[in-house]
């Protein structure tokens, strides 16, 4: 113990205090929670059945297709083709549509929360002072923290894990969302409002189209952020390639875990590589349209 | 004088700081620019400026670089409000228009061409014309029709369904051009919109705009640094220095009789005999001989008759009505003041 200290408050009760005031929120509002984010669960399990009914090479078909329209493209078509292919060849395909699932549903939801703060931050000083710092303290802060209470107000499962994954990875999207709205060419804004435009009408004409590249980018990497919390999502039931892992922790067998984690880096490949491709083509044709 | 003006600006003021309302008190009080900048870190963008603009004119406003000229017509449509002062439009004060009329003003009134062009680099040339008729809720197919004529008007049919990034510099300001046109506003307001562009193209686009600008009469406010621009163009041209106000005049008012010493050296090396027209220096008296010129031609139309015979030469009205003579010695004279 650091003796000698100044004890400022009592930091024990304040912890107690805090402790039980979080004890009350769960006893009282915990069904009501509940029941908010049951389509959200319900959606997610939807997800989930729909990839695992669809034949093997029906996921494979989309996830190419989509590559193709994110890229235009026939290389990258190809290697998600071929790494897709992978992911069952390896025998973690059904873990790994759960991970999708898992993946989609969150980055949705986080695009979704993200995109209005993000936008609402680009629009004045103070709100980017008061956002920032939240934003610094939700990327720093161990992600194990954030299970405490989602565990608790929901208990393990599905739902616990989809919300921690979501304050995980928000942050991108809504620091890109508003750093892309501050770049556009202040001359070009400042030309729309000479000819009337309403600030509405700027932010969807003109600002959100020319930050779109940034938007994409920060769309990306909450993307990755989200699957980079899958592993740890899994110890509180999120399933799929994270719950594989953690077996392999548990049971000590390299194989399983190493299964595993090459999944999560295929589909991370994967979905970087049509992110990625689908923002190149667009900053390229910005480029070349200013 | 009863004349009506379409845009009248007075006693407007405009400082950049934290707090302006102080600064300008002090500046009020008589301190200069630089001092304003050293002792309180305010800059003085514009100081007590009056203007009068009439209907359908090209008035100019010139100056170099920090002269306040941008600051100053982006005082017109209120992109920039001033510390102090009024602007008034047909007798309308603008800045006490409410956010609703003053975007009503902007759509419908006036409207603006800038230096670098400005355009949407998302959108085709097309959904660029037509952005000013769509933000003020337009049917689609009728702006797009309207579109089209101001797109020809310019010189770019065919290029409808290009981005600005596809086009030469230009190209790029005929769009803008076809942009500011297209919401038929009276007033328009043109922001060095020529000066990014090559001597050649420059040209070009100054005709493009005085055959325009015969055609429609639009009031014209037109910001350059370049005095060939402002005397080609210019109806009344006002010059500005530090963000004051330091001549108004016509062209030739300004080349003959410079205000003060600044102006003068501005103007020094201008061509007069080219710039300054015959109007400008006709005296009264009796022609004799039989050259007759118009008073809108310039002095170097006299000059192979002068040096020929010392006789006057007789200057006509835009009514063919004898306005005066022109005589060797007030020719010489007048050529000879730089």
């Amino acid at each position: 113990m650091a003796d000698g200290f100044p004890e400022l408050f009592d930091i024990r009760s304040f912890g107690r205090a805090m402790d039980q005031g979080f004890n009350q929120i769960v006893a009282n509002y915990g069904e009501t929670l509940e029941a908010i984010f049951l389509p959200v669960l319900k959606a997610l399990v939807m997800m989930e059945k729909v990839l695992l009914w669809l034949p093997w090479w029906g996921v494979l078909l989309a996830l190419a297709a989509l590559a193709y329209a994110a890229s235009r493209r026939w290389t990258v078509t190809v290697a998600v083709a071929v790494m897709t292919f992978c992911i069952g060849v390896i025998g973690v395909w059904e873990q790994a549509m759960a991970t999708i699932a898992l993946m989609v549903i969150s980055t949705l939801l986080a695009v979704l929360v993200g995109l209005p703060i993000g936008i609402a931050m680009s629009r004045g000083k103070r709100m980017q002072a008061v956002t920032l710092p939240i934003l610094d303290i939700m990327q720093t802060m161990p992600i194990f923290v954030y299970l405490i209470p989602f565990v608790m107000l929901f208990g393990p499962g599905k739902i616990p894990a989809l919300l921690a994954t979501i304050v995980f990875a928000i942050p991108p999207v809504i620091r890109l969302t508003n750093l892309g709205i501050r770049q556009v060419d202040a001359e070009t804004v400042e030309a729309v409002r000479a000819f009337g435009a309403s600030p509405l009408q700027i932010l969807f004409s003109v600002q959100i189209p020319l930050a779109m590249p940034a938007i994409l980018a920060g769309i990306n990497q909450t993307t990755m952020m989200a699957l980079s919390m899958v592993v740890i999502a899994s110890m509180i039931g999120a399933g799929g390639l994270g719950y594989q892992v953690l077996q392999g922790i548990q049971r000590l067998e390299i194989s399983s875990g190493l299964m595993a984690g090459l999944g999560i880096v295929l589909l991370a490949i994967i979905f970087d590589r049509i992110a990625q491709s689908y923002g190149q083509r667009m900053q390229k044709s910005l480029k070349l349209e200013s | 004088m009863t004349q009506t003006y379409k845009i009248r600006v007075e006693n407007v003021s405009k400082i950049f700081g934290r707090d302006p309302k102080a600064a300008l008190a002090q500046v009020q009080a008589g301190m200069g620019k630089d001092e304003l900048l050293r002792q309180s870190d305010h800059v003085l963008g514009l100081h007590d400026i009056n203007l009068n603009i009439r209907a359908g004119e090209t008035f100019v406003i010139m100056g170099l670089s920090g002269s306040g000229k941008s600051t100053l017509i982006r005082h017109f449509n209120r992109l920039i409000e001033p510390t102090s002062g009024r602007i008034l439009v047909d007798g309308v004060d603008v800045l006490t228009l409410n956010d609703h009329d003053l975007r009503a003003f902007r759509r419908k009134k006036i409207s603006m061409v800038f230096q670098k062009f400005a355009l949407l680099p998302h959108k085709t040339v097309m959904e660029n014309v037509i952005y000013g008729l769509l933000v003020d809720g337009m049917a689609p197919a009728l702006a797009r029709e309207k579109g089209a004529d101001q797109i020809r008007l310019v010189g770019l049919a065919g290029f409808e369904n290009h981005f600005p990034g596809q086009l030469s510099g230009g190209m790029q300001q005929r769009v803008g051009l076809a942009r500011a046109l297209a919401t038929d506003a009276e007033i328009l307001l043109m922001d060095e919109a020529f000066s990014a562009l090559d001597p050649l193209i420059r040209h070009d686009m100054q005709m493009q705009l005085r055959d325009i600008q015969a055609r429609l009469h639009k009031t014209i406010v037109f910001i350059t640094h370049d005095l060939d621009e402002a005397l080609l163009l210019g109806d009344h041209i006002a010059i500005l220095k530090d963000g004051v106000l330091r001549q108004v005049g016509t062209g030739p008012e300004i080349l003959m009789a410079p205000a003060d010493d600044y102006v003068a050296r501005f103007v020094r090396d201008v061509n007069r005999a080219r710039s300054v027209t015959c109007g400008a220096l006709a005296v009264a008296g009796q022609p004799q001989g039989d050259l007759v010129l118009d008073a809108s031609q310039p002095v170097e139309a006299a000059f192979s008759a002068l040096a020929a015979s010392d006789l006057p030469i007789g200057v006509r009205d835009g009514n063919g009505q004898i306005a005066g003579v022109l005589t060797r010695a007030t020719v010489f004279q007048a050529l000879a003041r730089a």
